[in-house]
């Protein structure tokens, strides 16, 4: 044993020397514990190409206020154990990270307790722990824009409105088919109040991971003969579902998928089976002034960060460039109140998230109106939105079905955060408060 | 090591039987254990403790608890994460449900309970050996799994299945801060490691290698086949379930069921081969390997400036050929080439 702690203590030198090295603080500087190999490259090269672009158009402006945004990687692989060691990394780098966006509910959870004792902010784009919305216990997490529980509130308004009206469920099937995992069962607390209020019936149908085998789960389905399917699913789930269901000739307007199931990594792989599948999505697809932007700043400048220049303004890519785009707000915004031109501390970059307001004149102003709803947060509410929209694959591309932004049962969605939150407090002895 | 153990001449049954015979070995496991427990949480980061060490001494226990069944009792398992798995939420629940337990002893219970998993995965040992047992220990992985997705109650009614690893007290001591968890997690590593020596010295331990070397001549020759083998399991598991315990408590503080998977217990298993099956300072070197490895090559990469999409699969790229190449190597793992090491200094400068 002693040889192998002498092996350790030489390793730990040598890192030690890498890591030693720092550099002035005159940059706003983020962490990025990304993914671009394993089995969700697709969804981690998409969203963080999409941030880096936005952070490279930013620079290429001049800043914000002349502060540039600098970040640096770290290869997580989706894996939690080295997620933690990225945020580790990448927290004391450049005189210490203002904010951090992993992409993983478990690489989240794994740091959920480390970033309020570091005060680097963490934003979790429409995964994670709901819960998180309520910023009085979790005031360094931020589900910025939508979380499960709200888009699965928005689901069931969105499926009664087909249906003329929430009222009609009544006596209906909705399947959940769901990954089984923590992020397939996130919703079901919201999905089965909302049965037990509006009289419909869930059937709860769990997929194994990865999920590329689904036969049984689609012949149950076809048994039931649900009105509609919700298709809760990650990666390669979600191609698998909608080829089964067209062999089991279930129409692909039926089902509905999470926003992780709405992408052209999804659709584009199940050829003409994915011809009018639905989709959640928080952002509205199309082309908007800041991707042409980035097309003619960045990208004819060889600075582009995806490899494939077709993949600009898909949905990941623009899920990442809307997630540049509320960092750089927070950033802007915490600089109005604590000192314009200069980089703001992470607690700083925290009291920006928690007073973002981009309402549609701001959004104009970027260049990226309508491209995702309204977003204003409070201590109350990290959220700050919790509208989705519903997309349809027409074949060729993404189409938004719905003209507006659909909210949920806010106030049912509200209690659950309320009492959920609020149990993690007493377990972890947190005194529920707003900080300034 | 320049020094031999000419000249120390050993008198008594005492001083035959002891841990370490040779001085220099004695004295130089006493200034690492110091050191290790002394100056590295002075001297080590925030970074180093919490991303490098603790998840190294955990998966350390971890790989420990697997050759203690592979390496010396010749039973294969692919069933590791899922003990840890037991372990780590077992512990939970019982921080959860007994207010004022002592921390230390909720991940004793935790261990015992991946114990009692682990007789009862074993018993298919009884019967089937080798790969045919590797199959069966992996139903452990996916039933584990399975039962803490299924079970609301096992992981506290929790909406996801995630739980969250309460604060770590020890008499109204809290183990908080990095350097606390390490010196926590250093401690439990290094007595377990110890006890482990001891064990494999004793009549326990000859018994698991006579079993490994051949059943048939064990049992011929006296030793109980079905108490052996159980025992091996039992005390595997155990092992693996304080390290499931400390991954969750020390290591992650929150958890889903599924960072106990399959992958897990491949790496553990990595480990052991290419530390040294049937060494426990195998186990140290391998995940030494496994954990470091990949970091370093990661740091390396980055100040390389290489794109993060190529260092990542030149991480991979290396990783996998310097495995490879290990086991041309020395395919008895790292253990045995330092042991090899060690030989030919003996003989310095006369190979004969």
């Amino acid at each position: 044993m002693k040889k192998a702690l002498k092996t350790l203590a030489l390793s730990v030198a040598l890192i030690g020397s890498f890591a030693s090295a720092q550099a002035q603080v005159t940059e706003q500087f983020v962490a990025l514990p990304s993914y671009r190999v394993g089995p969700y490259a697709a969804g981690g090269s998409g969203f963080y190409g999409g941030i880096i672009d936005y952070f490279n158009l930013v620079n290429a402006n001049g800043g914000i206020n002349g502060v540039k945004v600098s970040w640096e990687e770290c290869e997580t692989e989706y894996n939690p154990s080295r997620g933690v060691e990225c945020y580790e990394r990448l927290k004391t780098k450049n005189g210490g990270a203002t904010m951090v966006e992993p992409l993983s509910t478990g690489i989240a959870y794994g740091i959920l307790d480390r970033i309020p004792q570091d005060k680097v902010p963490m934003t979790t784009l429409g995964y994670g722990r709901s819960d998180a919305a309520n910023g009085k216990v979790f005031p360094y997490v931020f589900p910025l824009i939508s979380d499960y529980w709200s888009q699965a509130a928005a689901m069931i308004k969105y499926l009664g409105d087909k249906d003329g009206g929430v009222a009609k469920l009544k006596g209906k099937k909705i399947v959940h088919l769901y990954h089984d995992s923590a992020f397939g069962k996130e919703p079901l607390p919201v999905l089965e109040a909302l049965a037990a209020q509006h009289g419909f019936e869930l059937i709860k149908i769990p997929v194994a991971p990865p999920g590329s085998e689904q036969q049984s789960q689609w012949l149950q389905i076809r048994q039931a003969k649900p009105d509609h399917v919700i298709l809760w699913g990650w990666g390669v789930m979600n191609s698998v579902a909608i080829k089964t269901a067209q062999r089991n000739g279930f129409p692909r307007e039926k089902i509905l998928g999470v926003w992780w199931a709405g992408s052209e990594e999804d659709t584009v792989p199940s050829g003409d089976a994915a011809k009018g599948y639905t989709a959640m999505s928080f952002n509205t697809p199309g082309n908007y002034p800041v991707l042409d932007e980035i097309r003619k700043k960045i990208y004819t400048g060889g600075k582009g960060n995806l490899a494939d220049q077709s993949r600009i303004g898909s949905v990941y890519h623009m899920r990442g460039v809307t997630a540049g785009i509320l960092f750089v707000e927070a950033m802007r915004t915490a600089q109005e109140k604590f000192g314009k031109g200069k980089p703001v501390s992470g607690e700083q970059l925290r009291w920006g998230l928690e007073n973002l307001n981009i309402d549609e004149a701001r959004q104009k102003a970027i260049g990226a109106l309508n491209m995702f709803p309204p977003v204003k947060t409070s201590c109350d509410d990290h959220e700050g939105s919790g509208a989705v929209k519903v997309q349809q694959w027409d074949g060729k591309k993404w189409n938004a079905i719905t003209p507006n932004w659909i909210v949920g049962d806010k106030a049912l969605v509200r209690k659950l955060v309320e009492e959920s939150s609020n149990k993690y407090a007493a377990e972890k002895k947190i005194t529920p408060a707003c900080m300034k | 090591m320049f020094y031999r153990e000419a000249g120390q001449f050993k008198t008594s049954y005492e001083a035959d039987g002891q841990i370490l015979p040779i001085r220099q070995d004695r004295i130089a496991l006493f200034v690492t254990l110091a050191v290790a427990l002394l100056a590295l949480p002075l001297i080590s980061s925030p970074y180093m403790l919490s991303a490098i060490l603790i998840p190294f001494l955990i998966f350390a226990l971890a790989a420990l608890g697997l050759n203690i069944l592979t390496g010396y009792a010749g039973q294969l398992s692919l069933g590791t994460a899922a003990f840890m798995a037991v372990g780590a939420f077992a512990s939970y629940n019982f921080v959860a449900r007994i207010p004022g337990i002592p921390v230390l002893l909720a991940f004793v219970l935790g261990g015992l309970c991946a114990a009692m998993v682990g007789i009862a995965f074993g018993l298919p040992s009884l019967r089937i050996r080798g790969f045919y047992l590797a199959a069966s220990t992996l139903a452990t992985q996916f039933f584990v799994v399975w039962c803490l997705t299924k079970i609301p109650w096992l992981t506290g009614h929790s909406s996801s299945g995630v739980i969250t690893a309460q604060k770590m007290e020890i008499l109204g001591y809290a183990f908080d801060t990095p350097e606390r968890k390490y010196v926590l997690v250093l401690g439990v590593v290094a007595f377990m490691a110890l006890l482990a020596k001891n064990m494999l010295r004793s009549n326990v331990g000859r018994s698991w290698m006579a079993v490994r070397d051949m059943d048939v001549a064990a049992e011929v020759i006296g030793f109980r086949l079905m108490r052996t083998k159980l025992l091996a399991f039992a005390v595997s598991s155990f092992y693996c379930g304080v390290a499931g315990a400390l991954y969750a408590f020390a290591y992650l503080g929150t958890v889903e069921p599924e960072a106990y998977n399959l992958d897990l217990s491949f790496r553990i298993l990595f480990m052991i081969i290419i530390g040294g099956v049937g060494s426990i300072l195998g186990s140290f070197l391998g995940a030494a390997f496994i954990v470091l490895l990949p970091v370093f090559l990661n740091i390396l990469a980055h100040g390389l400036a290489l794109p993060t999409s190529v260092a990542s699969n030149l991480e991979l790229m290396t990783f996998g050929a310097l495995i490879i190449f290990f086991l041309i190597v020395e395919p008895h793992g790292l253990a045995r080439l330092w042991q090899i090491g060690k030989e030919k200094l003996r003989l310095w400068p006369f190979p004969h």
